[in-house]
C-alpha cells in the first residue's frame, strides 16, 4: 500500500537523464559489437573467394569448358563432363523439386484446415533433416538396386528429394504472406478456390517461390554425397541421364584428393566455376521474376 | 425511394443467426431487400453488420468454425440449401471490401476482366466491351483508358477501390455487397464512390455497410440498424433518421452512443 497524494518526482527526472546518456553509450557499444560480428561472419566467405580465385583462376580457360577428364600423363583436360552432368541432374532435380515442393507448399498454405496438413508438415520437417547421404542410400535401394544400373536419373531423383522440403517450406511461407483479402476478392468474384490459388495467389508469390527454389538449387548443386551411389560419377563425357554421370562436386572431390598438383588446380577451378554457376542462376532467376511484376 | 418500377423483393433474410464457434455474432435477423435500391447497414463496431453482409454471399464458408442458420433467399431460393454452389452464389452476389484489394500481379485491364477470363470467356471483343462498360460504371474509365495495361497497384487508393467496384461489376452480379468501401479513402474519393451508388442501383441492388451515419443518410433508400448482433430497426432511410421507432436507434443516430 502506497501513500496517496503527491509523489516527489524531482529525483526521478535527473535519474532519467542520467540513464539516457548510459543508454546512448550502450547503443553505440551494441552497434560496434554487431558490426564486428558481421565482419567476422563475412571473413570465411571472402576467404573462400580469395582462395579459389588465387588457386583456380589460372586453370579456367577454354579447355576447361570444352574438354573432359584426361588421365594423368596427358596434358590438359577440363570439366565439361562434370558441368554437363551437374546442369542436367540439377535441372531434372528441379523439375521434381518444384513440382512436388510447390504443390506441397500450396497444400500446406491454402488448405490449412485439412486433416493431413499437420502430418505433411511433420513429414516435410523430418525430410529436411535427413542427411544427404541417406537420401542417396534410399534412392540406391529404390532405383539402382532394382534397375541394377547407376544413372544420372537416380542422382537427379536423390537431389530432387533433397529439394522438396526446402521448396515446400518457402512456398508455404510466401503464400501465407499473400494477404487474405486477395483470396477473398477472388472468391467473391465467383471463382472456384483452385482457380483463385493458381491464377491469383500463386502469381503474387512467384518471386518468393523462385527465391526458395534457387536456395534449393544452390544447396543441391554442391552435394556430392547423394550422388556417390546413384549417379556414380563418370570420367567420360556422357549426356544420357540413363547412364552413370559425372557431377561437379564428385569431380572436384576426385581431383582434390589426388596427389597431382595439376588436378588440384582443376579442383579449385571447378569449385570456382560451380559457385559462379549457382550465383548466376540465382541472379538470372531474380531478374526474370522482377520483370514479370 | 423511387416508385417508378414495381417493387420486387430480391433478397430476403429469414431468422438468420451466425455463430463463430459457440458465440452468436448475429441473432434472428429478418430483412427484405427490394431490387434496385441502396440499403445501408449501420451500427457501432462489433454489432454484426459485416458478419451479416458476409453471410449473404457465403463468404463465411471459407472461415472454419463459422455457422449460419436460418434462410437467406435470393429471388426465392435459399442460398444455404444443400444443392446450392457457393461459387455460383458469389457470381450472382458480388462484393467490394473495406480495403482496396486489386490483384497485385495484374494490369488494370486484367483486374477488371479477371472474373470473366478465369471463368473461360476468351472473346476479345466481349472482354474489351465489358471492361470498358464496367470501368465507366465505376467512373474510372476516363482516368485509366490510356493505361489499361499498366499495373493496377500503380493507381491511387481511391482509384483502386473504384477498380475493385468495376471488377465486381464485370461479372454482372444481381446484388453488390459493399463492406465499408470508403473507410480507407479520402473525402474526395469517398464522394466519388457515393455519387456512383445512385447510378449503379439502376443495374444492381446494393447493400452497403458503413460506419458513417451521414453516409448512410446520403446514399441509401433503406437503413438497417444493428446493435450487438440484433437487427434493431429497419425502414426507409428518411424515417430511420427523422423518426426512429426504437429508443436505441434514436440514441445511436443522435450520437448518444456509438
Amino acid at each position: 500500500m502506497s501513500m496517496a497524494g503527491q509523489l516527489d518526482l524531482s529525483g526521478t527526472r535527473s535519474q532519467i537523464l542520467r540513464r539516457q546518456s548510459s543508454r546512448k553509450a550502450s547503443n553505440i557499444f551494441a552497434g560496434v559489437v554487431i558490426s564486428i560480428c558481421t565482419l567476422i561472419v563475412l571473413i570465411p566467405l571472402f576467404a573462400i573467394f580469395y582462395y579459389l580465385i588465387s588457386k583456380g583462376i589460372s586453370s579456367i580457360n577454354l579447355e576447361f569448358f570444352t574438354q573432359s577428364f584426361k588421365p594423368i600423363g596427358e596434358t590438359g583436360g577440363g570439366m565439361l563432363h562434370a558441368i554437363v552432368g551437374t546442369l542436367e541432374m540439377v535441372g531434372l532435380a528441379s523439375v521434381i523439386g518444384v513440382l512436388l515442393g510447390v504443390s506441397g507448399g500450396i497444400f500446406l498454405a491454402e488448405y490449412r484446415e485439412h486433416k493431413l496438413v499437420p502430418w505433411i508438415s511433420l513429414v516435410s520437417d523430418v525430410l529436411s533433416g535427413i542427411p544427404a547421404i541417406v537420401m542417396g542410400l534410399v534412392v540406391y535401394a529404390m532405383i539402382v538396386l532394382t534397375s541394377k544400373h547407376y544413372s544420372g536419373l537416380a542422382g537427379a531423383l536423390a537431389l530432387g528429394f533433397l529439394m522438396v522440403p526446402i521448396v515446400v517450406r518457402t512456398t508455404e511461407e510466401v503464400l501465407k504472406l499473400v494477404p487474405s483479402t486477395i483470396r477473398e476478392a477472388g472468391l467473391a468474384l465467383g471463382l472456384p478456390k483452385w482457380k483463385v490459388t493458381l491464377s491469383v495467389i500463386l502469381p503474387a508469390a512467384t518471386s518468393g517461390i523462385v527465391t526458395g527454389v534457387m536456395l534449393a538449387v544452390a544447396r543441391v548443386s554442391g552435394e556430392a554425397a547423394p550422388l556417390i551411389f546413384t549417379a556414380f560419377g563418370n570420367n567420360n563425357f556422357n549426356a544420357d541421364p540413363r547412364d552413370p554421370m559425372a557431377a561437379m562436386p564428385l569431380s572436384i572431390y576426385q581431383y582434390a584428393i589426388s596427389p597431382f598438383p595439376e588436378w588440384h588446380r582443376l579442383a579449385n577451378a571447378g569449385a570456382l566455376v560451380l559457385i559462379i554457376m549457382v550465383f548466376s542462376a540465382t541472379l538470372i532467376a531474380r531478374v526474370a521474376t522482377r520483370q514479370r511484376k | 425511394m423511387t416508385a417508378s418500377t414495381p417493387q420486387k423483393v430480391i433478397l430476403s433474410a429469414q431468422d438468420v443467426a451466425i455463430y463463430y464457434g459457440t458465440k452468436d455474432a448475429v441473432r434472428h435477423v429478418n430483412l427484405d431487400v427490394v431490387s434496385n435500391t441502396v440499403n445501408a447497414l449501420i451500427g457501432p463496431s462489433g454489432c454484426g453488420k459485416t458478419t451479416f453482409l458476409r453471410a449473404i454471399n457465403r463468404m463465411h464458408d471459407v472461415t472454419p468454425n463459422t455457422r449460419v442458420t436460418g434462410k437467406i433467399l435470393l429471388e426465392g431460393e435459399d442460398i444455404y440449401a444443400a444443392d446450392q454452389d457457393p461459387v455460383t452464389i458469389r457470381r450472382r452476389i458480388g462484393m467490394v471490401f473495406q480495403k482496396p484489394n486489386p490483384f497485385p500481379t495484374m494490369s488494370i485491364y486484367d483486374n477488371v476482366a479477371s472474373g470473366l477470363k478465369l471463368a473461360g470467356v476468351r472473346d476479345r471483343k466481349i472482354l474489351d466491351g465489358i471492361v470498358e462498360q464496367s470501368l465507366r460504371q465505376a467512373a474510372l474509365w476516363e482516368e485509366v483508358k490510356d493505361r489499361l495495361k499498366t499495373p493496377a497497384t500503380g493507381l491511387s487508393g481511391g482509384q483502386q477501390q473504384r477498380l475493385c467496384i468495376a471488377r465486381a461489376l464485370a461479372v454482372q452480379p444481381e446484388i453488390l455487397l459493399m463492406d465499408e468501401p470508403t473507410s480507407a479513402l479520402d473525402p474526395q474519393s469517398t464522394a466519388r464512390i457515393e455519387d456512383l451508388l445512385g447510378e449503379l442501383k439502376k443495374d444492381v441492388t446494393i447493400l452497403i455497410v458503413t460506419h458513417n451515419m451521414q453516409q448512410a443518410a446520403r446514399v441509401s433508400d433503406t437503413t438497417s440498424f444493428f446493435l450487438i448482433g440484433d437487427l434493431v430497426e429497419h425502414g426507409p432511410t428518411d424515417q430511420i433518421f427523422t423518426n426512429p421507432k426504437d429508443k436505441r436507434t434514436e440514441g445511436y443516430i443522435t450520437g448518444r452512443f456509438g
